[in-house]
């Protein structure tokens, strides 16, 4: 294995990632009260990698003996992973010492979550997937019960250790057939047998599972179970994380595994079965939102709802649903960052506050957050001019050109059925008084992260051009 | 093509005064009333700077003056382009008239949250005006969505007591047919873009390939654009959310919503569905006509037994659009003429008629008919502004409405498409019960012995209110006298319209 000096640049980002976790650890062991400078350490960090990926988007290399790609579209991943994980620790660092759990393990865990991230999202290998999925997972599964004390904490942590484990049974079940009929868990083997592979039952059924094992970190029905209890339970600076960056993590294999396939035409085998998922998603998370009235359930089910969407661009599977993926993918992180952010301000302190009753009136009472918050609900609804929008648009757009209109029909009126469970927040907030008196004192920290959160979903909806052009540039 | 600037102007004046009223400080609610009033009279001036040098000798129904393009979003060729025409032009007329005077009406009716109420509505003035000079789809699509917010929050918030059932109804109903027209906007964008090699949801070139679509396609197509646009305008029996929407709004948002919302409707469907599907307009004249009459009655019949004036003439208004949807679906030029005029009637007499009842409810609180009676002796002013608004929207001769009916009932008699009397003949009896249901009211409330004590206190109309209406009563007049100042405006775009449909479909015009 030779390593050039091209590779070490273009694998900067995730060397940066890795030797930041190294120094969090020993910061966190030689500085008292660490916890108080790595906050903005994780941020910087995550910064700078988030610069990095950016520039060094044209530094395309292949490296780890053929089992890891940089450059391009596997940047673009790069910098949502490691822009939105800065976000989140901006968000973090109020909030965690609110919650009482304020550590400096909590950065280093947020940290190796994205490198995990990382792994996953530029593997040219299915181990190297795998290995990529178990970092950020156990991260998350730590993450996910940090807050040590709370019930609700502990059992999300339980509850998605478990249920992610069942999951990554199936991935590696279906790794397992691949490799039987592969003789390699290659993307590159998988290109050049793809023609012989593609009526192999061996190979279209380890595909399924590993589609399986995928479809419940990105939350689509019916493999979604674990969602609502995990997201309510998790410390919601958390929750933030694992339901932006994670599931993008996710995604990002799920367009790795059928990158090669779509170089030998899509089989019409997997369209169907992504279809499904995409339908039951959409209207499944939109209809069960309805009746929640904790709104971080709400944000769950509208999770597995946006998982719906950005399925139908894979279902689709062209370029534009590759690109709407990933534009959506992008647009869907800073809303649900900015929507987390805005709860885990309210929030209170026994961590309690985050009913749709905690919320009533809101809208006069502290005007600034409720309006961002309103913004937030309008872009996640899909109303224009913000982000969600346009998201949904280019979804809708590859289902169409792909001659799936019925799939963009069921996608509109699962739309319709949302708006009632986002709007149901801004009614409250507005158009209901009460007595009662909110105090909230937001962080600078915190409201810097819910502003560029908020800054990107009005650009992204009001000029999403050049944010398209970045990511078709690297097709 | 020549480019204008103007439009821009148009565009976004209202848009910086909403962003700089930000920085006032709440408390100073006049300061913020004075701001809102004096944007919306700078983009009035704008719209009649554009009305100036418009041309209305240009024939043609896909000739815009005014063009200005930008390429927008470049890798999905969709971009800034907006333009006018005859048809635009009169509505962002009539939108840009109306808001001044509808944030004049709120002087002393709004008196909390002023701030929040004056940035709604300008943010709601801009996407009106953008709704109606887009010459992209995709930019009108966003347009129409983002305009539900402001109007969404002025319901929410200053509505009456059933607000958030009438806000959420109205969002939701107007969102379902919208998303229906997204679907068939890319849909039609991506067949358009077999013909001409590029993905474009540019409305001039598409005009160019979507009548070579075969009728099966047409007709989705056609429908998932018409129903957007029914529920907004609203056709029977697609109607509801209107009344409900109306009764609980705050004057002003009735005012908006009556005046120019419906009107984005009709709008829609002679810029979009009428010359994007040919076919499909006049295969399904006879039954959206039939919808369009049934809405005549129904609206008139029920407005007739109403007790609260509001959803009197809320039910009116579903009355009057059905003519203005007859007029459309005659495929004269007259009758396109008429639903253009009849437009801004309504708009003018509809929108007086809400300012009315608000300046009554100011004072006594009460909508209920049962309520009043024998005023006209306290109110004298009042009661006289009343009658003239109400013979006008009864079709008086010498006022508006009857200028508008009469065209489209002309229109409806010659169609060659409808070619049934039926038609023309059942709606102008929604003329004659128009009378009743207003001068009924009118008898209730006006005339007879003082019902109340209380009623005997009652202050006539102040300066402000009193030169609302007469400003309105102007063009109400000017209207019913000399139309041809107005439908000038629209004339050579009708009969391009009305023509080129017919040729389409290869009807010759009796």
């Amino acid at each position: 294995m030779t390593f050039t000096v091209h590779d070490l640049i273009s694998l900067s980002p995730v060397l940066l990632i890795g030797v930041g976790i190294l120094a969090t650890l020993i910061i966190e062991m030689l500085v008292k009260e660490s916890e108080k400078i790595l906050g903005w350490f994780t941020f910087v960090l995550l910064l700078s990698v988030a610069y990095l990926s950016l520039i060094l988007l044209d530094h395309t290399a292949l490296v780890f003996e053929d089992k890891f790609l940089t450059g391009g579209r596997v940047n673009i991943f790069f910098f949502l992973f490691s822009f939105g994980a800065a976000v989140v620790s901006l968000l973090s660092m109020e909030y965690i010492k609110k919650a009482g759990i304020h550590f400096g393990e909590y950065y280093i865990m947020l940290l190796s979550s994205v490198l995990g991230m990382m792994l996953i999202s530029g593997a040219t290998d299915f181990i190297m997937i795998f290995i990529g999925l178990e970092q950020m997972s156990v991260c998350f599964y730590v993450l996910a019960g940090f807050n040590r004390r709370n019930e609700r904490s502990l059992e999300a942590a339980l509850k998605y250790f478990l249920l992610g484990s069942f999951a990554t049974g199936f991935l590696v079940f279906g790794l397992g057939l691949i490799y039987g009929a592969v003789g390699s868990l290659s993307i590159t083997e998988i290109v050049i047998g793809y023609e012989t592979l593609k009526t192999s039952p061996l190979f279209l059924t380890g595909t399924l599972l590993f589609i399986i094992g995928f479809s419940f970190k990105i939350a689509a029905v019916p493999f979604h179970m674990w969602v609502p209890d995990v997201y309510q339970g998790a410390p919601t600076s958390v929750t933030a994380l694992m339901s932006t960056t994670g599931k993008a993590a996710a995604f990002s294999a799920l367009i790795i595994i059928f990158s090669p396939i779509i170089q030998a035409a899509y089989p019409s085998f997997f369209t169907p079965v992504i279809s499904v998922l995409a339908v039951l998603s959409m209207l499944y998370g939109s209809i069960v939102a309805i009746s929640q009235n904790d709104l971080k359930r709400m944000l769950a089910y509208s999770s597995i709802a946006h998982a719906g969407y950005m399925l139908i661009g894979l279902a689709a599977w062209n370029e534009k649903g590759v690109s709407g993926v990933i534009f959506y993918l992008v647009a869907y992180t800073f809303m649900n960052l900015a929507a987390f952010g805005l709860i885990s301000l309210i929030e209170k302190r026994d961590l309690r506050g985050t009913e749709f009753s905690d919320y009533k009136g809101l809208g006069f009472k502290q005007p600034v957050l409720a309006g961002l918050m309103a913004l937030t609900m309008f872009a996640l609804s899909g109303i224009p001019p913000f982000a969600g929008f346009f998201g949904k648009y280019y979804v809708f757009l590859s289902a169409i050109e792909a001659g799936m209109t019925w799939l963009a029909i069921v996608g509109v009126i699962s739309s319709v059925i949302s708006v009632y469970f986002y709007l149901r927040l801004i009614v409250v907030m507005y158009f209901d008084n009460s007595d009662e008196i909110v105090m909230v004192t937001p962080s600078t920290s915190a409201m810097l992260g819910i502003m560029i959160s908020v800054l990107l979903i009005i650009i992204m909806g009001v000029a999403p051009g050049s944010i398209i052009n970045l990511i078709n540039s690297t097709f | 093509m020549e480019t204008s600037t103007i439009l821009n102007y148009l565009l976004f004046v209202p848009l910086a005064g909403a962003l700089l009223l930000m920085v006032f400080p709440s408390a100073n609610k006049n300061a913020i009333r004075y701001f809102g009033l004096f944007t919306s009279l700078v983009t009035f001036i704008i719209s009649l700077l554009v009305y100036y040098s418009f041309d209305s000798g240009v024939y043609g129904f896909d000739k815009f003056q005014f063009e200005f393009k930008y390429s927008w979003i470049s890798d999905l060729s969709i971009s800034y382009y907006v333009g006018v025409d005859g048809l635009s032009l009169i509505l962002v007329l009539l939108t840009t008239f109306l808001t001044p005077l509808t944030l004049l009406s709120t002087w002393n009716s709004i008196q909390i949250k002023v701030k929040e109420f004056t940035f709604f509505m300008l943010v709601l003035e801009m996407g009106m005006i953008g709704v109606f000079i887009s010459l992209d789809l995709f930019l009108f699509y966003v347009f129409w969505e983002a305009m539900l917010i402001p109007m969404y929050f002025i319901i929410g918030i200053w509505g009456g007591e059933r607000r958030i059932y009438a806000s959420v109804k109205f969002f939701i109903y107007t969102m379902f047919g919208s998303l229906l027209m997204l679907v068939a906007i890319i849909w039609l964008a991506v067949y358009a873009s077999s013909s001409t090699g590029y993905f474009t949801t540019n409305l001039l070139e598409l005009y160019k390939v979507s009548p070579a679509l075969g009728l099966d396609i047409q007709t989705y197509l056609f429908f998932a654009f018409a129903l957007s646009f029914a529920i907004k305008v609203p056709l029977f029996p697609l109607h509801t959310w209107l009344p409900d929407a109306h009764v609980e709004a705050p004057t002003a948002g009735s005012v908006i919503l009556a005046g120019v919302l419906l009107k984005m409707g009709t709008y829609g469907l002679v810029r979009f569905c009428l010359p994007l599907f040919p076919q499909a307009s006049v295969e399904y004249a006879g039954w959206i006509s039939l919808l369009a009459v049934i809405g005549v009655i129904y609206g008139a019949l029920v407005a007739m037994v109403q007790k609260d004036m509001k959803k009197l003439v809320a039910y009116s208004s579903v009355s009057h659009l059905g003519f203005v949807v007859l007029g459309i679906f005659a495929f004269t030029p007259e009758g396109m003429q008429g639903a253009i005029i009849q437009m801004i009637n309504h708009g003018l007499s509809t929108g007086a008629l809400f300012l009315l009842v608000g300046f009554i409810y100011e004072r006594t609180h009460t909508r209920q008919i049962a309520d009043y009676g024998g005023i006209a002796a306290v109110v004298p002013v009042y009661s006289a502004v009343m009658l003239i608004v109400a013979l006008s929207s009864i079709g008086l001769p010498g006022l508006n409405g009857f200028i508008g009916e009469f065209l489209i009932l002309i229109g409806a008699f010659k169609s060659p498409v409808l070619s049934n009397w039926m038609y023309a003949i059942v709606a102008a009896s929604g003329v004659i019960f128009a009378a009743v249901y207003l001068l009924w009211m009118y008898q209730r409330i006006f005339f007879g012995p003082v019902k109340k004590l209380e009623l005997r206190g009652l202050t006539d109309m102040n300066g402000k209110e009193l030169f609302i209406m007469v400003t309105l009563i102007i063009f109400i007049v000017w209207i019913g006298v000399y139309p041809t100042t107005f439908l000038q405006m629209t004339d050579k775009y009708s009969s391009a319209l009305v023509n080129s449909i017919l040729s389409v479909n290869g009807i010759i015009i009796r």
